[in-house]
């Protein structure tokens, strides 16, 4: 349970940090809030070379609006994010996230960058930035990109970060008057990864109909998956009971999750049903104030 | 390479030459020779070795000694520094209300709870409560007493200094 030796630096702007990963990218991780590779690397699953420690790089760590958009440093603890007053009233779904997200330890270390890294298929941030269609920067020794949530989650634990490159923000754009959002999951034990789960964002006509919805599952697939044609489907319509048991049948109809020795796939299909006509039917709840 | 460290615990400075590959656990247990903190999974999972970094709750097995370099941590002997014998008010409520039973699991609740004490109206209701104590695994108490004893630290903070 000890890890094995490795060398480590600690850079303290993002400049210094790109440097260090260009120099051997292949054998370098990574740390930031430590909370999932630190496990790993205590259990000998992972043993890169060196660590890049950006706990010292406090330009990577704000939370910024800029121009109605968030702008979330990747060293962002969640804490922060779970906190931040801005967040509750402009990006709802991103708090009712990150309150699930393990536990408050955990929370105080790990960063949004991290999480979205990882790209764990049963963690809760990733499935909240892909209902919101966040944009992921990452940089390079070579240059900048921006990668769009839908091309960022690859595989499970694989994002579309390579070797040699850097997460250092996320964006996500405003959301709309009149939105409204929930995350539900359903964990055995509070705080444990989820069996599965579900992010809705609705935004709704002056009507009462919905204008916009954005439903992302949680433990649906290898990724976060988007259920698009549920969300065609509610465009025009209104959420009750009855349309949002529809949607909800159609939203897992084609996803085939993995069965295991904590629910089988059947189980865990039916599961993402309930959960996506919970989340249907609390998201049209709370209409945000505009 | 090994690197050389400067951690304040407790208020007193260790300066020592580690592995960057050191746990915290092991430099709060091993070097500065303070073993109140327990190490129960070390994995991050059970909450045992939780201390306080620069305020905040973290678990100190899922840390390496070299990222507390000129940071301020906090273990369970503080709670009862400067108090001459006394018991910590949330240390005697976890003794009133038997909130423990082998008492390894304890240290890692109180350094998790404690910071909450400040503001205990956020303590108000046992939904508050468990939620703060999610974090941490207790195998013998089934948890409802470690509900009470934080409830009962809560209420001594908000009634006495008046």
């Amino acid at each position: 349970m000890k890890p094995s030796a490795f060398e480590y630096e600690t850079p303290e702007r993002t400049d210094e940090a790109l440097e260090l990963l260009a120099r051997d990218p292949e054998e370098t991780k990574v740390l930031a809030g430590g909370q999932s590779l630190v496990p790993l690397l205590n259990f000998r699953l992972a043993r890169p070379d060196r660590l890049v420690d950006l706990n010292g790089v406090g330009e990577l760590a704000y939370l910024r609006r800029d121009d109605g958009a968030l702008r979330i440093g990747a060293m962002t603890r969640q804490a922060t994010l779970e906190r931040s007053s801005i967040v509750e009233e402009r990006w709802p779904l991103l708090k009712q996230a990150i309150r699930l997200v393990a536990h408050p330890q955990i929370r105080n270390r790990g960063t949004v960058g991290g999480s979205a890294a990882h790209a764990d298929p049963a963690a809760e941030l990733p499935v909240a930035l892909t209902a919101l269609d966040a944009t992921f920067h990452i940089r390079s020794a070579r240059g900048s990109r921006a990668v769009p949530a839908r091309d960022f989650f690859l595989q499970p634990l694989m994002s579309a970060i390579e070797p040699g490159e850097l997460l250092v923000e996320i964006e996500t754009l405003p959301m709309a008057a009149n939105s409204g959002t929930a995350f539900v999951e359903y964990a055995r034990r509070h705080g444990d990864f989820a069996l599965g789960g579900a992010a809705v964002v609705l935004e709704h006509e002056d009507d009462g109909s919905i204008g916009r919805a954005a439903i992302a599952l949680l433990g649906a697939g290898p990724t976060p998956l988007r259920a698009s044609a549920a969300e065609a489907a509610l465009v025009g319509a209104t959420v009750d009971e009855a349309s949002a048991a529809e949607v909800a049948a159609l939203a897992v109809e084609d996803v085939r999750p993995t069965g295991d020795i904590h629910g089988s796939a059947e189980y865990r299909q039916g599961l993402l049903r309930s959960l996506v006509r919970q989340a249907l039917l609390q998201a049209a709840q709370v209409p945000r104030a505009a | 390479m090994k690197r050389d460290v400067a951690i304040e615990i407790n208020g007193t400075l260790y300066e020592r030459t580690i592995e960057p590959r050191m746990l915290l656990s092991d430099f709060i247990r091993h070097e500065a020779r303070l073993t109140g903190t327990h190490v129960g999974c070390e994995h991050g999972v059970c909450g045992a070795c939780t201390i306080q970094l620069d305020g905040e709750p973290v678990r100190s097995c899922i840390l390496f000694a070299v990222q507390a370099d000129r940071h301020s941590v906090r273990t369970v002997e503080a709670l009862t520094a400067d108090l001459d014998g006394e018991l910590h008010p949330l240390q005697q409520a976890f003794h009133e209300q038997h909130a423990l039973q082998c008492g390894f699991c304890t240290a890692g609740f109180l350094m998790s709870i404690e910071p909450l004490l400040a503001t205990p109206e956020r303590l108000e209701d046992d939904a508050e409560i468990r939620e703060a104590l999610s974090g941490n695994l207790c195998r013998c108490t089934g948890y409802q007493n470690i509900v009470n004893a934080v409830r009962d630290a809560a209420q001594r903070m908000r009634e006495p200094a008046k």
